[in-house]
Formats: C-alpha cells, structure tokens, sequence
C-alpha cells in the first residue's frame, strides 16, 4: 500500500515539475512567436517608401508612413521635455531629501499614478488641454506621454540614487561642499548611467502607448507642421490599419509594427545589457 | 516655513550635522524646496486626474444617478445610457484572463525560482521582461490576425464539439468575443505574474526547503505545500497587479472583443469593455450626456484600477517586509 503511495507521489512529482518547465517555455516561445510573426508578415512590406513618403489614398500602392516616424519623434520628444526632467527632480527629493510620512505618500501616488490605464490619461488631457483648446495637437499628446513618462522615471532615479554609496556623500560634505552641490557634482554623476537607462525605458514605454494619443494627439494622414496641428504616430496608424478593409493596409500595419517592436525591445535590450555590464563593471 | 519640522525629521541623516543657517546660506534649502515642489506636483497631478473625471462626469450622474450601474441599454440615439453591459464585459474578460494566467504564470515562476539554474532563470526572466514590454497595439495585431481565426476555425469549434451543451460555450461563434479578448489579456498579463512571483518566490528562505526535504517531502511537495503557502502573500500581489492591468487594457482588447454592448452568457459572443468603448466613442461622441456618460465610465475603471494596484502594492509591499509571511 505504501509503496503505490510513493510511486503515486514520486510520478506525482516527476509530472508536476515537467508541467511548470512547460509552463515557462510556453511563454518565452509567446515572445519568439511574435517576434517571428512580425518579420515573416512586416519584412515583405517594409522597404524605401515606407519610411520615406506619406500614406498613400486606398487602393494607390507605394504609400509610407514617413509622417507617423516623425509624429512618434516629435510626441516623444515632448514627452521627454515634460517628464524627465520632472521625474528626475522628483526622483532626487525622494532619495535626498525626502522625510518619512511625505515620501511614502509621494512614492505611493506615483505607484498609483503609474497603474492608470493608459486610456484614462487620454480622457484626463483631452478634458485638461484639447478640451479648452477646441482641438486635438501634438501638444496634447505629448503631455499625456509626458504624465506617463512621469512615475517610471521617478522610481528609477530613486532607485539608482540610493544605490550610491553613502561614503561618497560623506566624503564630498567633509571637503566642505554643501549638500546641493554635492548631489549635484557627486552623487548624480556616479548614478548617471543607471539613470539614463531608467529614462530611456521610460521613453520605450511611451512609445508604443496608443491609447493616450487618440483622443490627444488623434492621427494625420499628412504632415503635421508645429505643434497645434493633430499628428500621427505609430501605433495609432497601426490600429487604424489593422482595423481597416484593405489588404493593403494590413501590409503596411505590420511593417509599422515590425518598425515599432524592433525599436522598443532594441531599446529594452541595449539598456538592460549596458545596465547588467555596468553593474558588474562596478562589482555591485 | 516648517524647516524646523523637517530637519527633526530627517534626524538620523547624515546631513542633519548641518546648522540650519549654513544650509540656507549654501542653497541647500532652496534645493530642497525646489525638489519638493516636483515630488508634490505627483500628487497635483493625480488629484486634478481625479477631479476632472470627477467635474466632467457630472451630467451623467445628474442624469442617470445610481441606476446607470444596473441598466442594459446604451443608446446613443435616444441618450438612454447604461453601464451594465461594460462591466460585464470588463469582469468577465479580466476573470477569463486570471483563469488562464494565473495557473500558467505560477508554474512558470516555480519553475523559474525553484527548478531552474540561476543562468537559465536569469536570461529566461529577462526574455519575459520583453514580454511586457511589446506594447499593446501589437498585441492586438497578432489578435486580429491570428488569433481570431484560430478561435473561429480551430479552438472554438474544438471546445463547441466537446462543451457545447454548456450555456457558455454555446452560441454562434464569430471569432471575436469574451473569449478571444481574455486569452490575449492573459498573454498580456503573464509576464506580470511571473516576474513578482519569481522574485518573491526566490525570497524564501532555503532552511524552509530543506527542512520540508528532511520530512521525507518530495520536490513538488515541498514547493507545493511549503514554498508557495509561504509565498502567498507576494503571490496574491501580483494577481492584483494583473489584474489592475488586464481591467485597463484598451487596445488589444478593442481590437478582438467584436465591440458590441451585450450581456451574453456565451464567451463566444461579442461584448465590450469599459476601456474599448472609451477608445471607440470618446471622439465620435458629441453631446453632453452622451461624452459625460463615458468620462462616468472611466471615472469607474479608474477607481477599480485604483484600489486594484493599491492593494497589489500594500500586498507586495507586506511580503517584502514580512518575508513574504505577513498574513
């Protein structure tokens, strides 16, 4: 009796642990297939014209998307003028200076603030900006990038900050340098490359954000000169694409996808590797 | 100014040897409060969030009151407007995603904490990392093109030969609907359970697993019965966090739900959630009522996200602290 018991329990065993290495190589191969997925439909229609001319009226081959590359630049360039300088400030109070009570609220809020959905941040800016406005802008759209941008970097500067070493400090205030200029000239420099790795995923993320753009940023089947103009970007011509009835189309939504996830997981991969290399440059 | 408060405050810092006269003739003060201008802007920012759903959602409070939560109908026409048939569909998507995620995403991040070498769980973690961070819209391509025809061809008429007798897998079935948007919600969400469960899963003590051994436990026993109860405060945790996000996705979603206000028992039948009708509407919405009706929508998905998240903090936050055995 006892001994079917254990051979119950031990093939109980062997299946259960091969079920969870199956359950872990079940999700990698997610990742590889749509990696695979993208090049196999994107390669093929992705060529010159793509990023060169404008989209082209249904039914005329040859259009591009070379509108929404720009109008994804120009929307992120905003988001990073309105949020990292922001978070980084942000990110320093709570390494720095920051008390007890006031910090945990600060670090909660921005917890919170970086779990809204994203679609929540498009109806808040269109009632903040495009509402008084009268009119959907870039602008719009890159200060709702901008607020998103916001708590990811708070918490990675904190992060990298704390992880100074508190001798550095220590050492800078016994030369006689005040606590600012000693943030300013020691501390910050030796978390730089942390940092800015911190910054550029947040600028990834954002990047591929679609819902906080349409009711901000909108879309444009043209240039969008300024900043006043509706602008188009990437992932909302992705969704338009995809949606629509021409096959043409489709062809062009998954070479802008394929540009898309080529550009956020180079972006994830380069930062994490520079960031690991770092780390272990330092011996931390 | 309220210095004097803060400086009791930061006592045990290594800055507090300075005299208050030398820090403001040096700017540190100025410094400080330049950086707690930026850190309360957050808190600005957040509570304008709250306020402007709030203020522009009022029509449709005025309006419908209380009873907008319990009506089916959503008529843009008439300006007859009901949430009912959003929160089911938000509810039911995100519930079919946790199903599937939940079992999926706790075995991987066994395997991963428990099983595997550190190398391999190392470069595996990272690649799921990836994972989360393709963003949505890409999601919701591979959903259109692949995975509404695998569900119209191949696994919904699978299921329907085995379970059609049940009311909810019952039903015409169009590719799109409940079912579909919650297995690309679960894709979506996965990552996310993996990579808080794994670390906390990693925080466990190695005496609990040897000591489990020694009893005579066998492997799984020992994960099973002894690692993850111990865990299960992180554990919980991160089905929040998922939670919180599988609720406020909006482009996959939209991309597969099939779009239509129902309260259908099948999952194979088209709905809505919450976020897809905003994505949807919002812009083709003209007039009072029918604009403030959905900001009353989203004013909802941002407070249920709202708690969600908090909870998953506090959660994640106790197992942190308490070695993952603070309940």
């Amino acid at each position: 009796m006892s001994r079917v018991r254990l051979i119950w329990r031990k093939s109980l065993n062997a299946f259960m642990l091969s079920l969870t290495g199956v359950a872990a190589f079940f999700v990698v191969s997610i990742l590889f297939l749509i990696l695979g997925c993208l090049i196999y439909k994107g390669a093929s229609s992705l060529n010159w014209d793509f990023f060169t001319k404008l989209p082209a009226p249904v039914g005329e081959a040859r259009g591009g998307m070379a509108n929404a590359i720009v109008g994804s630049l120009k929307l992120l360039f905003l988001a990073a003028l309105f949020g990292l300088p922001a978070g980084l400030i942000a990110g320093a109070y709570l390494a720095e200076f920051g008390g007890r009570t006031f910090s945990f609220i600060v670090r909660y809020t921005t917890d919170l603030l970086n779990g809204v959905p994203s679609i929540i941040m498009g109806v808040f800016v269109w009632a903040l900006i495009v509402a008084p406005m009268k009119g959907f802008s870039t602008l719009a759209g890159g200060v709702a990038l901008g607020i998103m941008v916001i708590p990811i970097t708070v918490r990675s500067t904190e992060e990298f900050l704390r992880s100074v070493p508190g001798s550095l400090r220590e050492g800078a205030m016994a030369l006689g340098a005040s606590k600012w200029r000693t943030i300013a000239t020691v501390v910050l420099p030796a978390a730089k490359g942390g940092i800015i790795t911190g910054m550029l995923l947040a600028l990834a993320r954002v990047a591929g954000e679609t819902a906080p753009l349409l009711f901000t940023a909108f879309g444009n089947q043209f240039w969008s000169p300024g900043w006043k103009q509706p602008i188009a970007s990437l992932p909302v011509m992705i969704f338009e694409y995809a949606l629509s009835a021409y096959e043409d189309w489709h062809r062009q939504a998954w070479a802008a996808g394929l540009v898309l996830l080529g550009l956020v997981l180079l972006a994830n991969v380069g930062t994490r590797l520079a960031l690991s290399r770092g780390r272990a440059a330092r011996g931390v | 100014m309220g210095s004097d408060a803060s400086a009791v405050e930061r006592a045990p810092s290594p800055w507090a040897a300075r005299s208050l006269l030398r820090r403001l003739a040096t700017g540190d003060e100025v410094a400080h409060l330049v950086t707690l201008i930026f850190a309360a802007s957050i808190i600005v920012i957040t509570s304008l969030l709250v306020y402007q759903l709030w203020i522009t959602s009022a029509p449709s409070r005025t309006e419908f009151g209380w009873k907008f939560w319990i009506t089916r109908t959503w008529d843009p026409v008439f300006e007859h407007f009901g949430a009912l048939p959003f929160i089911y569909g938000t509810i039911l998507t995100s519930a079919i995603a946790l199903i599937i995620a939940l079992p999926l995403g706790l075995a991987a991040a066994v395997f991963l904490a428990e099983l595997a070498p550190r190398k391999l769980s190392d470069t595996t973690a990272f690649l799921i990392d990836l994972l989360a961070a393709v963003p949505s819209v890409i999601y919701g391509l591979l959903g259109i093109f692949l995975v509404v025809p695998l569900m119209r061809t191949v696994i919904g008429p699978a299921i329907q030969r085995a379970f059609g007798f049940l009311p909810i897998f019952s039903g015409p079935n169009f590719g799109v609907g409940f079912l579909t948007a919650g297995i690309v919600l679960a894709i979506m969400v996965v990552p996310f359970i993996i990579s808080v469960s794994r670390e906390v899963l990693l925080t466990v003590p190695r005496d609990q697993r040897e000591a489990a051994l020694a009893l005579g436990a066998t492997r799984w026993e020992s994960t099973w019965k002894v690692v993850v109860p111990w865990a299960r405060t992180g554990i919980m945790g991160s089905v929040f966090l998922a939670l919180a996000r599988a609720v406020g996705e909006t482009m996959a979603v939209t991309m597969v739900i099939g779009n239509s206000p129902r309260v259908a028992a099948s999952l194979f039948a088209p709905g809505y959630t919450i976020a897809a009708v905003l994505a949807n509407e919002f812009n083709e919405a003209f007039g009072t009522i029918y604009r403030s009706s959905l900001i009353e929508l989203g004013l909802v998905l941002f407070l249920i996200t709202f708690i969600l998240n908090g909870l998953a903090r506090l959660l994640i936050l106790a197992a942190e602290r308490g070695g993952g055995h603070a309940s």
